[in-house]
């Protein structure tokens, strides 16, 4: 048995969580050492991974913010 | 990030972090709000439907880890346990505003967007009469190596995040935003780890297929 490229695309993430079953993996990874085009798209899925990483997350307005930080000290208080 | 990176501990870690907001220090707590609220915010944000809902979500969040912060048990981490509250916040505030998306009947093979797309374009693969049936026809291009930091991918990422079904988005923001391991996703979804990892795979490879086009047509020396 072998794996295709095409096969090699849908179980990448499999491979990367850690949850494929020593048979395959063999066999994903044997794939890799054969194939240039799924070992990019193995390192294309990773550099993915780190780049939605970086995202700004954005954040609360800073009027909410500010409430919140409000509530915390009238909480602080109320417990004391 | 950075508020994440220095607020993200182990469990065991969470005593004193726990015992600080209990005993009133605001710098602390500022510091979570900072570092939490914004992943916070993209996850209260799959289930109602305005920003501006996602953002009271958040607020009534943090008003309920302080109601309940005297109460809290280290069974689970901190982070998990204020995400606990957030996602049921999230979805009664979307039940009240009834113009959510019902998360649980997204499930995958009910039919819910892109459910059954393909990580890659299937044309991109020799057909079963050719020479290598599964085979890519051509390799993906190599990316430029200096993009990593360039305010332009980073808003490909975000708008590539930004066309996920809900359910997608919000694993892959839990897991490779915020960086929550896959049991806890799992655990605070209430989905099976399986479902978890669909979810993931068809998040990532969209917003890899997404960089992808961005790389193929950003023209040359604008790119870094």
């Amino acid at each position: 048995m072998t794996m295709t490229c095409h096969e090699v695309v849908e179980v990448v993430t499999a491979y990367l969580e850690g949850t494929m079953n020593p048979e395959d993996r063999v066999l994903f990874e044997e794939h890799l050492v054969l194939c240039d085009g799924c070992e990019r798209y193995l390192r294309q899925m990773r550099r993915t991974i780190d780049l939605i990483g970086e995202v700004d997350e954005g954040s609360l307005s800073g009027r909410t913010r500010q409430q919140l930080l409000d509530a915390f000290a009238d909480w602080k208080h109320s417990a004391t | 990030m950075v508020g994440a990176a220095a607020t993200d501990r182990a469990p065991d870690g969470d005593g004193a972090l726990v015992d600080a907001l209990r005993s009133g220090d605001e710098k602390t707590f500022a510091a979570l709000v900072d570092g939490w609220s914004g992943s916070m915010l993209r996850v209260a944000r799959a289930y109602v439907s305005t920003d501006s809902s996602a953002e009271e979500v958040v607020q009534d969040t943090w008003l309920a880890v302080l109601t309940g912060l005297h109460g809290f048990r280290a069974q689970s981490s901190l982070r998990t346990w204020v995400y606990r509250i957030l996602v049921n916040q999230a979805k009664s505030r979307g039940v009240r505003d009834r113009r959510s998306v019902p998360f649980a009947s997204l499930a995958p093979g009910t039919g819910g967007p892109s459910s059954d797309e393909p990580a890659v374009d299937p044309s991109r693969f020799q057909g079963p009469g050719e020479r290598y049936p599964g085979g890519w026809r051509e390799f993906p291009a190599e990316w430029p190596e200096q993009a990593v930091l360039s305010r332009e991918v980073g808003a490909v990422v975000t708008q590539a995040l930004r066309t996920l079904p809900p359910r997608q988005r919000v694993v892959v923001t839990l897991r490779d935003l915020e960086g929550h391991s896959a049991a806890e996703v799992s655990d605070l979804l209430e989905i099976s780890t399986g479902n978890q990892r669909v979810l993931l795979h068809r998040g990532r490879s969209v917003v890899r297929a997404h960089l992808e086009r961005y790389f193929a047509g950003a023209p040359v020396g604008r790119a870094g």
